[in-house]
């Protein structure tokens, strides 16, 4: 073997080598992202939404909860009216944007919740094994037994309506997926051997969690939120639709779509345009979490 | 303990030194690990893996120890063992005549300091969302050195290795190939100046090219560094051309230890004959069609009575079934001694093939 050379330590050359720019790890995903022109699109159009949720006071051209005798069910184009007025005779147009911030919250900001505590409860089981996953892994099973649609309609219902319960509803139903999820992969990180060999330079517990094991949950857990967000909109709308989520007369996808149902033979495309707000709003947070999923994984 | 054999380098010169150039960097006193099997609806302890049993050595300053042994009698154990990454069962770490222990000795931060490890799978011992710069970095940091001298540090370390800092230092793991990333790992482990370096089967996973280029590297750090390796390996060629003496492990036990030549050159154990017999030899006339070594290793967790090996070996006797052969005192032998845990070595021990005792010799 000796008559291999040696690969010369101090490397004479290397001085003048220029140093090569190197992308960062969310610089190497977004490369990736911009010639992904799908999730570009849906990516603007989720942002198109919430904007037109944010400025709904300003952009809505009249007062969602002003009911209208005279007026009802109005098909699209009547007069003032550009897409017609529901049962009461109030403008969907204005009624689609102010529930728009309705729905859009409860699709981000319990599936925001539940990534939080989820997330921390399903990395702290994944390193720690043994019977801290047991006790935290268990408890989540209780959950996973019934369908989620159901634990949603009996939390809510014993919690009572209104936004704040929703969310609270939402967010504990949201809990166990995520917890699981994050589970896998903090298991599978802490198998590998550079935990190992943070631990074996005396590096704490806190620091190992922080440097090297979030780093690597964080993109599977975040992709899989993001599915989650469609869900959740659902949710509550399901909620809504049944009563048990926002009540008349605020707003609301779920609640719209529910209260329009019964003039589905009257008016059928009016009757729809909530459903189609839903529609159109999880199939762009769907396409954007699958195009995250592919930019985000690291690989030769 | 006074013998210091050749290639012990001056220790004196290094101002980490604190025992002397006699005393061991690192002694192992009776270590164990035995991992219990669960089972059953209280999980209650049904049966051990005796991983590692009872296994004692030590390494000289400056000195290459080779570990050899088939996969599963327990070197990664051992090495673990070392780390502080699993927790023993019974024994004790002597880290340059202080013992190092929980409540008084040397602390285990300490130990880490000067025990670094390198491991087998280059892929999964560099966290793949880490620059390089800032995988290697990260030790000397959780170590209290401020960010931009580690960072410093890291680089001089890479350049140390072999690979340019301004082209790689910024990289990822998986924009280096195998040979690189194990230079990277070598880099990691001496971030925090360690004395003593484990190398886990640190060139087992590259090609005969890389392997070959990184064993010069390391022959080389040892020499700028004042390092002190053990060497784990199950290629008997890598670690003959590697190392100073050579421990033989079997099922979790030390079966023969001894300065590299004389193991070689003249194998008491019947195991390490099978071993030494199995290599691959360059020599057409030389090629063996029966493998030396038949059968798979017996269970660790209920290993044979007597000689562990006493099921596979060719020279097996009663005595082998019945009496467990004694490797000797190896914490107080020479390094230069070549001890032996085997019935046919020892005088007097009832085997046919034992040489004969003084008292056999003179007819008494």
């Amino acid at each position: 073997m000796s008559v291999i050379p040696a690969d010369s330590a101090s490397l004479p050359a290397a001085q003048g080598a220029p140093a090569t720019k190197v992308r960062g790890y969310w610089g190497s995903v977004w490369n990736r992202l911009r010639y992904d022109y799908v999730t570009l699109f849906c990516l603007g159009l989720i942002i198109v939404i919430i904007l037109l949720a944010v400025f709904a006071p300003w952009l809505s051209p009249m007062d969602p909860e002003k009911s209208s005798m005279a007026n009802r069910l109005r098909p699209i184009g009547y007069k003032k009216y550009l897409l017609g007025t529901d049962e009461q005779g109030r403008d969907m147009v204005s009624r689609l944007l102010w529930g728009g911030r309705v729905s859009l919250m409860m699709g981000i900001l319990p599936v925001v919740f539940a990534t939080l505590v989820g997330g921390m409860f399903g990395v702290v089981a994944g390193y720690y094994g043994g019977k801290v996953n047991m006790v935290i892994m268990r408890t989540m099973d209780i959950f996973f037994a019934f369908p989620s649609v159901l634990l949603a309609v009996a939390i809510a219902g014993s919690l009572g309506g209104g936004i704040g319960n929703q969310m609270l509803t939402l967010t504990v139903v949201l809990i166990p997926p995520i917890c699981r999820v994050a589970e896998t992969a903090t298991s599978q990180v802490r198998a590998l051997d550079f935990v190992d060999a943070a631990r074996a330079s005396g590096a704490s517990t806190i620091s190992i969690l922080f440097s090297h094991v979030l780093i690597n949950v964080l993109s599977p857990v975040l992709v899989y939120s993001s599915t989650l967000v469609s869900i959740s909109i659902i949710l509550a709308s399901g909620l809504s639709f049944l009563g048990l989520g926002v009540s008349p007369p605020t707003a609301d996808w779920g609640l719209m779509l529910s209260t329009l149902r019964q003039s589905i033979y009257v008016q059928p495309i009016v009757t729809a345009l909530p459903g189609i707000a839903i529609l159109i709003t999880s199939i762009a947070f769907n396409l954007v979490s699958d195009g995250l999923r592919q930019a985000m994984d690291v690989k030769a | 303990m006074t013998l210091v054999t050749e290639t012990a380098i001056d220790a004196a010169a290094d101002p980490r030194d604190r025992g002397g150039p006699a005393q061991p960097m690192l002694i192992v006193e009776n270590i164990k690990k035995y991992f219990p099997i669960r089972a059953g609806l209280l999980n209650r302890k049904v049966a051990e893996v005796k991983a590692v049993d009872d296994i004692s050595f030590y390494v000289m300053k400056g000195e290459t120890l080779g570990i050899v042994g088939e996969s599963g009698c327990g070197k990664s154990t051992l090495a673990r063992l070392l780390m502080y990454l699993i927790e023993r069962d019974e024994g004790n770490l002597v880290l340059d005549g202080d013992l190092v222990g929980e409540k008084s000795g040397v602390p285990i931060d300490a130990l880490r300091r000067s025990l670094q490890m390198v491991f087998q799978d280059s892929y999964s011992s560099l966290n793949p969302r880490l620059p390089i710069e800032q995988s290697i970095a990260y030790g000397p940091k959780v170590q209290g050195i401020k960010p931009k001298k580690a960072k410093e540090q890291a680089q001089d370390l890479l350049g140390k290795v072999g690979l340019r800092p301004n082209l790689f230092s910024q990289r990822y793991p998986h924009e280096l190939s195998g040979g690189q990333k194990q230079r990277v790992n070598i880099a990691r482990a001496l971030a925090l100046d360690p004395r003593l370096l484990i190398l886990d089967e640190a060139v087992s996973a590259l090609d005969k090219s890389v392997e070959a280029q990184v064993l010069n590297l390391l022959s080389e750090l040892k020499e700028q560094l004042n390092l002190t390796y053990i060497f784990i390996s199950h290629d008997l060629h890598v670690v003959q051309y590697i190392s100073d003496r050579v421990l033989v492990m079997y099922l979790g036990q030390v079966v023969e230890i001894g300065p590299v030549d004389k193991l070689y050159s003249n194998p008491k154990h019947p195991y390490t004959q099978a071993l030494l017999a199995c290599r691959l030899s360059m020599d057409p006339d030389e090629r063996v069609d029966a493998a030396p070594l038949a059968g798979d290793p017996p269970n660790p967790v209920n290993p044979p009575s007597g000689c562990r090996f006493h099921t596979r070996c060719p020279h097996a006797e009663d005595i082998c079934m019945a009496k467990a052969p004694a490797l000797g005192d190896v914490l107080k032998a020479t390094p230069d001694q070549h001890l032996a845990a085997c019935h046919m070595a020892q005088a007097g021990s009832g085997h046919s093939k034992a040489p004969a005792t003084l008292a056999e010799l003179f007819n008494i």
